[in-house]
Order: C-alpha cells, then structure tokens, then sequence
C-alpha cells in the first residue's frame, strides 16, 4: 500500500510517461492474445495485470505527481488497465469454452453399453385384459363388482334360475367342494356376483364382473378347468335388449376396434329370457372370399362366437328382491381368455398358464 | 342331433334350390345352431355300381386261400362283351364267399373311390385281371357288423344301377347343436317344424296318423305313480318274422344319425323315436310276466339293465315292472330279460309319458345318460304316445310281416298345456323392436301357439303347443316372438348408466400392487387353484401345519390333487423350475390369488327362489363358505441380477424376497416390518416374518435347502407369500402429511457391537425410542463381522438424523439425543458402542 509520494519530483515520473503505459498496456495484450490455455493465461494475468505487474507499480506511482499531473497519468494508467482487464476476461471466456470441449470429448463414452441390469418384470396379459374391459365400463359409469370364487349353491345356480334338476345344470361341468350336500361349489360362471349385486343395492344396477371360473374340464388346446370371465349386469327401469346390443356394439367396437361387427344369434341360458349369443365379424377376413376359407382366426367360420347374453329372467330378478314389474335388465358374459386368444392369436391356451415368464413379456403393461 | 337332409327333407316341403349352408344358416338363427355339417360320402366318386354275380369259380391257390373267380354284370353302360362269346359283364377275384350267382352286391369298377379316398384299379391277382371289387358293408363305410359281401335284396335294384344313390352314400348331415329348451328338436319332426317355419314352407307332421278309436286294451298296463307318467300307451303285436332284416334306407338312416342299427325291431323303435322324438320302449312279450305297473322303486331294490349292470334303485328311480318284479328303468334304460332279442315274435310296444325331473334324477344317479332320458329330462310332447305307438306297430306290419293285434292300452291322458297371458306391448318393450300386438300374435301362432285376442287392444290370451312344454311365462313367449322376427332386427342403443364411483379403492390399489412388483422385475403368473398333499410334502410342511387342513374338491380333476390351494408357494415354484429348466437365468415370478382355509366345515342352506332371502339368510351363505384371502406369492431363483460389464451377476437372497414385499408395502403407504421368523418351507434362519401393525401378514426368505432340491430349484432361490388383503387394508387414506422441517439437519453415525442372534431391526428401534423427537431417522449403512469384533458378534453402523421442527440444533442437544439413543440400544439389545 502506497501513500502518496513525497519525495519525488514532481515533475515528471519515467513510468508514467504516456509511450512507456502504452507500451506495458500493449505488452499485456499481446500476452494475454498469446495465452494457448488457462494455465498461461493464469500466468500473464499475474505477469501484466498482478500486483508487481508494471501497470500496477505504475498506478502507484501516481500519487507521486505533482496534483496537476496526475489526472492525466491517472487517465492513462487507468485506460491500459481496463484494456488488459477486458482483454482477459474475453480470453479468459474463449480458453474455458475451449476447455470444457476438450474435458467432454475426453470423457465420451460408448452409450450403446446396454445396462439391463434389472430383469423385465410383466403382468399377465389376462390381467390387463380384465383391466382394460373394467376400464371400459367404467367410463360409461359402471362399477367393478367383485366375489368369492367357492360359492354357495344356491347363488351359483338356484338364484338364477338353475334349480336341481335343471338339465343346464349338468351341462355346467361344476366343481363341487366335499361332501357335495354341503351345497358349495366352485363358481362355474361369475354370476353369482350378479345376484349378490342385486341382493346388495336397489336398481339401477350396472355391474360388471370379472374373475376366474371353473368347469371340470381336461387342460388341452382350448379347454381349461380355470380361465377367466367378463359378465356384466345392467338392471333398472326401461331396459331392453336394443340397451343390450348397444352395450355390446361399444363393448366390441372398444376391445377388438372400431369396424367390428357383431350380431345376436338365438341361444339358450336359463337366466336370461330371451336368450342370444354374441358373435362378431372376423376382423381378419371380414368373412368374405377367398380370404375366408384359408381365415386361421375364425377358421372359415366368419362369424366367431364372443360371448352369451340376453334379458334377465324375471325369475332372477324375484330371487334377488327385484321388482320385476318396475326393472328389466340385461346381463352378458364373455370369456377373457377367448377375447385375448382372438386380440392376439394366441393359439393353445396351456400357454397362458404353463407359468413361462417370456409369456407375458411382449403384451407390456396394458393392452 | 344328427339329422340327414334327405329324411328333413321329407316332412317339410323345400325348395330343391336351398343348399345345405344356406338351410343350416337359418337353422342357427332359429336357435338350432349348427355344429357342424357332415357332408357323409363326400368324397365317393366313380363307378360304384350294382352289379349281379352271373358266376363264382372257387379257385384254391398256393398259399392256401381259396377265392371266387367272378363274371359280374354290371349292367350295359359298363360290361365288356367275352371274345368267348359269353354275357356282357367284367371279372372280378372276390376273397369272401357269403353270394353267390345271382346275387346283387355293390361292385366298384376301376376309377371308383371309395369312402376314406380308397381308389379302386384294375389289377392283376390270382392269375387274372381283377376289374375292380365287389364291396362290403364295411368299405362301403354302411357299418362294421359284417365281414361279408354287402348282397342286395334280390329285386331291389338293377345291374348298373348307381349305388350311392340307392344306398345313400352321400348325404349331408346336419350336427345340430340343441338348447334345453328345445327338446322338440331331438326329433326329424321338431327340425322339419322349425325349417318350415323359417322358409315358409309345408310341413307334413309324421306324427299325423290315424290311430284306433274303439280302445279296447291291448295290455294290462297300472300306472301307480300318475305325476311321474301321466300317459302310458302300450300296444302289441304278433307273428314278428326274426329273419327279417332292417332295410338298408331305415339303417343307413339310422347309423348317419348317429346310432348303431341292431335288428329290425329295436331299430324300429329308434326309428321312431329319432322321427318323432318320443323314446319307445319294446317288451318281448314272451318273457313279460303279466301286466305292466308303472310305481317309484322301493330303496335297494335290483334291476339288470340291458346294458348288463346291476342297479341297486333308490326310491326316486320309477319302474316298470312286471309280476317278476323291475323290468326297466323308466325313460332311462330297459332291462335285460324282457330285451327285444333275435328270436323275439311278439312285442309289446311301449309309448309313454314321464315327468322331467324325476327321469333327469335317475339318470344322474345311475350314470345313464340315454336317448330316451335326454329327450325325457328335457321334455317330450305328451301328445305323442298313441301316434309314435301306431307308427311302431305300423313299421312293424310293413317291415317285420307282424300283425297289429287289435285293442290300445292307454292309461292317463294328455295334460292340458297352461295359458299365458302375454301383454302385446311386452315383445316390443323386451327386444327393443317396435314390434306390433298383432305380429306379435302372427308370430307366435306361426310357432305353434293357439292365440286368442287381436294384439291390438288387451292381453293376449296363449296356449303353448304341447310339443312346447319350455313355454311358461311371458317371456319365453316374447324369446319366440323375437326368433320369428329376428334377432338381426334388434336395434343397437347405448344405455346411459348412471354416474358411477369408478373402481374402488382396494380394486385400484390392487392395480397399484402389480404395477409396483412388475415394475420391480417380477413376472405375473397364473396357477390353478388345485393341490395335494404330495406337494405340502416337498414343502416339507409339518403335519400339523394349518396348511394342509385343504379344502377338499368331491369330485378333483386328479386324484393327486383332491383340494384347493392353502399357499400358493408350490405353484409358483413348479412354474419358477419351469422356467430354469428352459434356460431362463434370472427367475422372478409373482402370483396374486386367493388361498382357500380348510376346517370350515358348514353346510351351505339352499333357499327358495319366489322371493329375495333375508339378510340373515344371505349372511349365513357367506358364513358356510371358507375364508378366501387375496394372497401375493413370489419366486425368486437364479440370478437377481445378471453379469454384465458393470461387473459380476448378482445371485438372488433372502433379502431380495424381503424386499420385493416391502416394496408393495411402500407403493401403497404401508410400513411392512420384519421380524425373525421360523416357518416351512424357508431356511430356518433365513425366514423373517412380516408384520403390517404389529400383525403377521406373512413370511419371506432364502427357501429350505431340501425345498430347493425337492422342486429342482437353484440353491438360495428365495421366496415370500404374504396375505395381500390384509397389507391393503392398512394402506392409509387421506394422509395429512406434518409440516417439514427447514432447518440444517445434523448427521451422526454410530457403530454398535451386538451379538450375532440380535435383530438389527430392534437395535433400531431401540436407537429410535431413546433418540426422542429429535431423532428423524435411523438408517442401518453397514454390517461388519470379524477382528477386531469378537467371534459370535456382529457391528451394526448406522446414520442417524437428527433435526427440530423449529430451530437450528446445537452441538449439545445433538450429543445428548445421540447419547440418548445409544443409551437406550445398549440397555434393550446389550449392544456396545465401538469408539
């Protein structure tokens, strides 16, 4: 720290004449131009614009003027000074952005290393199937209905109009639980659900059910003794078989896309009067010539059957408390595995349950 | 139903146009859905011809078989004049020798194919050039009974004649598929009924027959049981010629509807009641032993049915009987001694009525499905028995050379069908169609139906047919309505449901569940619910492990595995061995399924359905049905993650099924905490239990050893299975988080040495209650055995955390907290600081 200078002449000072500032202001620039990196550049820092850098000794000359020179000496010094400055701080700039380029090519990496470090998990796509037909009916304001899969007899048959010696009944292949006149089965349709519905809440009503189901059938190609249905019930004031096919249209036209077709064919179930099947039009050939007789989805069929459905019977609604004369309804049920099998193609249905983890992995998480 | 177009064809009156798609087409949209159409000797072609036998030189050869070296004339179209001068014909070596000259058989010439793409040529054989082949029953694919030639019935046809038309080789089935519902058309006479109705075409009903009116009886028949047979109609006839054989039109009729023909007067009998649906039943009337009686079966009483068995009856079954006591099963099988037979001359013709529920009991009982009780059990039109009856003896007289003996025993007469009244808005207000009162009226008189009122105004008053006894109330009417109509014509409008709660919270965070644990790595599958105790065993479950109290099936698909699941642990681990022996490395599976808890043993009540059972009613139904809770199982075998050039794999642990359930636990905002644990099938002490509010929810861990070998898994495959209901039970809703504290947090570690047997999650916890308020977290970072801790020993290193809610912690306050907490440890686990 200098004070001022007392001592010295003031008449002139030799580092503060304007040819020797102008020099030491040139050199500085002419070093900071010549730095090639942030180390040099650090070291003509120090060298021209340090402490013991000329410009710096000369600034503290100035005081040692006389008062009426040192406004010009104090100009110039102070000009060069800010040149130098400026010079590096733009240097300064250039060499970083150099820098850091340099230090990132460095560090490059071979990106297409795949890590794969966590093997894939997956949902079953009869999990996301049952979803995604849950999703759909509940966006039109229906609601998820859900029950036990070891039922009561009389839910699973009598309440719907499956008394005991109903011949459907025997075409209902049933699990029955030991000793059978304990009367409790394994669900053979979710149904049950359906009554329980009713018994649980007053109309209207509109459920779907999904869940697994059983039948005493042999695992081969196309049979399972456990797979998974779809029912709906819709039940209140007006309701018809047009409210049906309506539902199904959209039902249809939602999972399978927007050009399916389908159309009602006569059927027989015991819970629903007038009863009918719902097929749809293959969507692979569209059930004409010639692509028809060689379709592997409908098998030359053209129409593949979907699912059964019909008007509650009036039975079934007495059963479960439901005024007959003031409801009507519909229900309908699908198999899930047969709509997967025919969203997919998936051909032999042991696949589905065999347990094969590379199974699920091509359906993703939703469908 | 198998039903041939040709006999379809002869009751209702078709245009010769219709093709057999566009006829089954209809059909299914009549509710008679076609299965399948067997188009039978399809593939016949050539010329396969009659032919008669002129001579038959027996010719013993070499090899000791003697054959017939045959002139055949096959008639002008196909003979070959003889340079000897002899009658126009084509020879043919035959090896069998039941004709003889003479004799008409059927001869396929070179060129012919015969059923099953048999192609005939002419070929060198025995010394000659054999011009083809004289045919049996059997390559004619007529049936299998005879080894013989197929020889005609002199003056049936002549040489030359073309034998798949005379025959019937080609002809197009129709496989119906037939609804309960529909018990007509188990008959040629329901299905001509239906294809008249949807072609608009004459029907002649084969059932239209005069039938005697002075009834004197022609049986003592005694009906003791009226509601289960309310019409009982027997006739008899004389002088049956036994040689006679059944008609090659009535048993290819027979054998293309699928039943076998026998002799001409059980195939008379089957017949008629594949005509007309009605089961009858012959008695040789040589062997019945006086007066038939109808009465229910006394318990334990015995009956040989013609199928050989012994029976022993129950008091449901009902019986024919005669003064030696049961002689049939009634509408289910006949018994043996008074069977219809070869030597049989006069027969008793049984044509009767019976109850469907009691036919379709007994026939479950004894395992019986026949023809006569399918058609029974379903319901057969009571008017029937004196008509299928008169057609039988008839049949009988023409075929058989008997004679009707005069007299009809009819016992009972045909209950009246019950009306309906059918509201005429009812069809339109069902289907949807605006269908009017008075086409609803067409309708349903077109299908059989009398109806009385217009349609236009009041109800209408219907009396169904009797062959139509599945119509009972409104809406089996408006089912038929809508048949006529169509079902095509039922418009498509969408419902508006009211507005709906979406899915439920438990549905949702279910979702959540599988989301989390695919997201994890895991794989869903799917098993069946069924299980045995073979598996239970290689769990190695104790014996008197609540698992293996089963719920047991009656009637399981493998006797190896007679009841429901109590764990889903042995599917998952088939499936995860499954997987490892197909070459998969790192096996993570998951399955979420209900479990079923055996040792509830309550009879489930069966209610009335004329009204909707009380709520104490419906409570007991659940309360007769095991306890079925939502279980999670996973499976991890192999590598948890793979080798890779990040470095070496890494193999599965104990903690990684631990973890994979903790993992579930946070998704939804529950604190699953584990604690040791001991249970099959996991390493004793590699076994934690898991906790959801001081609960047991469920176990996880490294599997036992001898688990791992016994389902041929990798060592140190780990698994868990823990009750998902339960952990989403606890998931909280509506938190309210606290405020978070904005002030520096102070981190401290301590290292405590405990004995190796000490839980690191109660040294934790101990840290946590002596650390207070102050105390954020405790995280264990490390666990160290060996010098300088002493053998037996193990040191935990853990962080803590420690902040207020209001201020900057001072050194003091965090060095007393910290004290505090070590404390605490020490005093509850006996640990030791290390410095």
């Amino acid at each position: 720290m200098s004070g001022p200078n007392t001592e010295y002449d003031p008449v002139e000072v030799t580092p503060l004449k304007a040819d020797e500032v102008e020099s030491m202001r040139d050199d500085a620039l002419a070093a900071v131009a010549a730095a090639s990196d942030l180390e040099e550049l650090k070291a003509a820092r120090t060298a021209h614009a340090g402490d013991r850098s000329p410009l710096a000794l000369a600034n503290r000359e100035i005081g040692a003027l006389p008062p009426q020179a040192r406004k010009d000496a104090g100009k110039r010094v102070g000009q060069a000074r800010g040149a130098v400055s400026k010079a590096l701080a733009e240097r300064t700039l250039v060499l970083e952005a150099e820098h850091e380029q340099r230090i990132l090519v460095d560090e490059a990496v071979d990106v297409t290393l795949t890590l794969d470090r966590r093997p894939r998990g997956a949902r079953h796509p009869l999990r996301t199937v049952e979803e995604r037909v849950a999703d759909i009916f509940v966006a039109m304001g229906w609601e998820v209905a859900e029950g036990p899969e070891v039922e009561a007899e009389w839910l699973n048959f009598d309440a719907l109009n499956l008394g005991p010696d109903h011949p459907a009944r025997t075409m209902l292949d049933t699990f029955w639980l030991s000793p059978a006149s304990a009367a409790r089965v394994l669900r053979t349709h979710t149904s049950p659900v359906q009554a329980r519905t009713l018994l649980d809440r007053e109309p209207p009503v509109f459920v779907v059910c999904p869940g697994r189901v059983f039948r005493t059938d042999e695992l081969d190609a196309t049979h399972t003794p456990v797979f998974r249905q779809v029912e709906g019930l819709a039940v209140g004031p007006g309701l018809s078989m047009a409210h049906l096919k309506g539902t199904l249209d959209h039902f249809a036209r939602e999972l399978f896309g927007p050009g399916v077709v389908t159309r009602f064919r006569p059927s027989y179930f015991p819970f629903t009067e007038p009863s009918a099947e719902v097929d749809f039009l293959c969507p692979v050939c569209g059930g004409d010539e010639p692509a028809l007789s060689t379709c592997r989805t409908c098998r030359g069929e053209a129409w593949i059957e979907w699912g059964g459905c019909g008007v509650v019977n009036p039975r079934v609604l007495v059963a479960c408390g439901v005024d007959p004369e003031r409801n009507s309804g519909f229900a309908f049920g699908m198999g899930l595995d047969r709509s997967l099998m025919l969203m997919s193609g998936v051909a032999d249905i042991r696949t589905m349950v065999d347990g094969d983890a590379r199974f699920p992995m091509p359906f993703g998480w939703e469908i | 139903m198998r039903v041939p177009v040709s006999w379809l064809r002869e009751h209702v009156a078709l245009p010769d146009s219709l093709g057999v798609d566009e006829l089954a087409d209809r059909l299914t949209m009549l509710d008679l859905k076609l299965e399948e159409v067997d188009r039978v000797g399809g593939d016949v072609t050539g010329p396969l011809v009659v032919g008669r036998v002129l001579s038959a030189e027996p010719e013993e050869h070499s090899n000791g078989k003697t054959v017939n070296w045959c002139r055949v004339d096959v008639g002008p179209e196909h003979n070959e004049d003889q340079p000897d001068g002899g009658e126009p014909s084509r020879g043919i070596v035959c090896g069998a020798h039941n004709f003889g000259p003479g004799d008409l058989v059927v001869v396929s010439l070179p060129g012919t194919v015969l059923p099953g793409g048999f192609a005939i040529a002419a070929r060198k054989t025995y010394g000659h050039v054999s011009d083809g082949m004289i045919c049996s029953t059997r390559e004619l694919d007529l049936g299998d009974d005879h080894d013989g030639i197929l020889v005609l019935a002199p003056g049936s046809a002549e040489p030359g004649d073309d034998v798949p038309t005379l025959l019937g080789l080609r002809e197009d089935v129709l496989d119906l598929e037939v609804n309960p519902d529909r018990a007509y058309a188990l008959s040629i006479r329901g299905v001509a009924r239906d294809a008249a109705l949807g072609f608009d075409a004459a029907f002649t009903d084969p059932a239209d027959l005069p039938v005697p009116d002075a009834a004197g009886p022609s049986w003592g028949v005694t009906v003791e049981a009226p509601e289960a047979c309310p019409v009982f109609v027997a006739r008899t006839v004389t002088g049956l010629d036994p040689s006679r054989a059944t008609p090659s039109w009535m048993s290819r009729r027979l054998q293309l509807a699928g039943m076998r023909p026998i002799s001409l007067a059980v195939d008379v009998t089957n017949y008629v009641m594949l005509e007309l649906g009605q089961p009858i039943h012959g008695y040789d009337r040589d062997h019945l032993q006086g007066g038939i009686v109808v009465r229910h079966a006394a318990e334990g009483e015995k009956l040989t049915t013609l199928d050989g068995q012994v029976r022993t009856l129950s008091a449901g079954d009902l019986l024919i009987c005669d003064d030696s006591g049961p002689i049939g099963l009634a509408g289910v099988m006949g018994g043996e001694h008074t069977e219809l037979g070869t030597s049989t001359t006069s027969v008793v013709v049984e044509a009767a009525h019976f109850a469907p529920a009691g036919i379709a009991r007994t026939a479950r009982r004894h395992r019986l499905p026949s023809e006569a009780s399918k058609r029974f059990e379903r319901g057969v039109d009571p008017a029937l028995p004196r008509y299928a009856a008169q057609r039988v003896v008839d049949l009988l007289v023409e075929l058989g050379g008997a004679t009707a003996e005069p007299g009809e025993t009819v016992v009972g007469t045909v209950p009246a069908m019950p009306g309906i009244e059918l509201d005429p808005v009812l069809p339109a207000a069902v289907t949807g169609i605006a269908v009017k009162g008075e086409d609803a009226a067409d309708a349903l008189r077109a299908v059989g139906c009398q109806v009385e009122g217009s349609g236009t105004d009041g109800l209408l008053g219907v009396v169904p047919p009797t062959w139509r006894p599945d119509l009972t109330d409104p809406y089996d009417l408006v089912e038929e309505v809508l048949r006529v109509v169509g079902y095509d014509r039922v418009p498509s409008v969408l419902p508006t449901a009211p507005s709906g709660r979406g899915l439920t919270r438990t549905q949702r965070l279910r979702r959540l569940a599988g989301k989390a644990l695919a997201g994890d790595g895991l794989v869903e599958t799917m098993s069946f619910p069924f299980l045995g105790p073979a598996d239970l065993d290689l769990l190695g479950l104790p014996a008197d492990d609540e698992r293996r109290r089963l719920v047991l099936l009656e009637n399981p698909l493998s006797a190896q595995e007679p009841g429901l699941v109590s764990t889903l642990l042995p599917g998952l681990l088939h499936a995860a061995a499954r997987n490892v022996s197909r070459g998969l490395e790192q096996v993570a599976l998951y399955e979420t399924s209900p479990v079923f808890l055996g040792g509830q043993d309550a009879v489930a009540p069966v209610y009335g359905v004329d009204r909707r059972p009380t709520p104490e009613e419906v409570a007991a139904l659940d309360a007769a049905l095991p306890a079925q809770p939502l279980h999670l199982g996973v499976v991890l075998a192999g590598e948890r993650e793979p080798a890779g050039w990040w470095g070496p794999a890494r193999p599965v642990s104990w903690a990684d099924a631990v973890e994979t359930v903790r993992e579930v636990g946070r998704l939804v905002g529950v604190d699953v905490v584990a604690r040791t644990g001991a249970l099959a099938p996991w390493h004793p002490g590699r076994c934690a239990e898991l906790l959801v509010d001081g609960v047991v929810v469920g176990h996880a861990g490294e599997l036992h050893p001898r688990v791992c070998r016994a389902f041929d898994l990798p060592a140190r495959s780990a698994a868990a299975e823990v009750d998902l209901d339960a952990i989403l039970a606890a998931a909280p809703a509506g938190a309210r988080p606290d405020p978070y504290s904005v002030f520096p947090v102070a981190k401290e570690d301590v290292a405590l040495v405990v004995d190796a047997s000490v839980a690191a999650v109660d040294v934790a916890a101990a840290l946590q209650a002596g650390g207070g308020e102050l105390l954020e977290s405790v995280r264990l970072f490390d666990v160290y055995t060996g010098a300088p801790v002493p053998e037996g020993q193990k040191s935990l290193a853990f962080a803590l955390r420690l902040r207020a809610p209001d201020r900057t912690l001072s050194d003091d306050e965090i060095t007393a907290s910290r004290e505090a907490a070590v404390a605490e440890a020490v005093r509850v686990t006996g640990a030791v600081q290390r410095t």
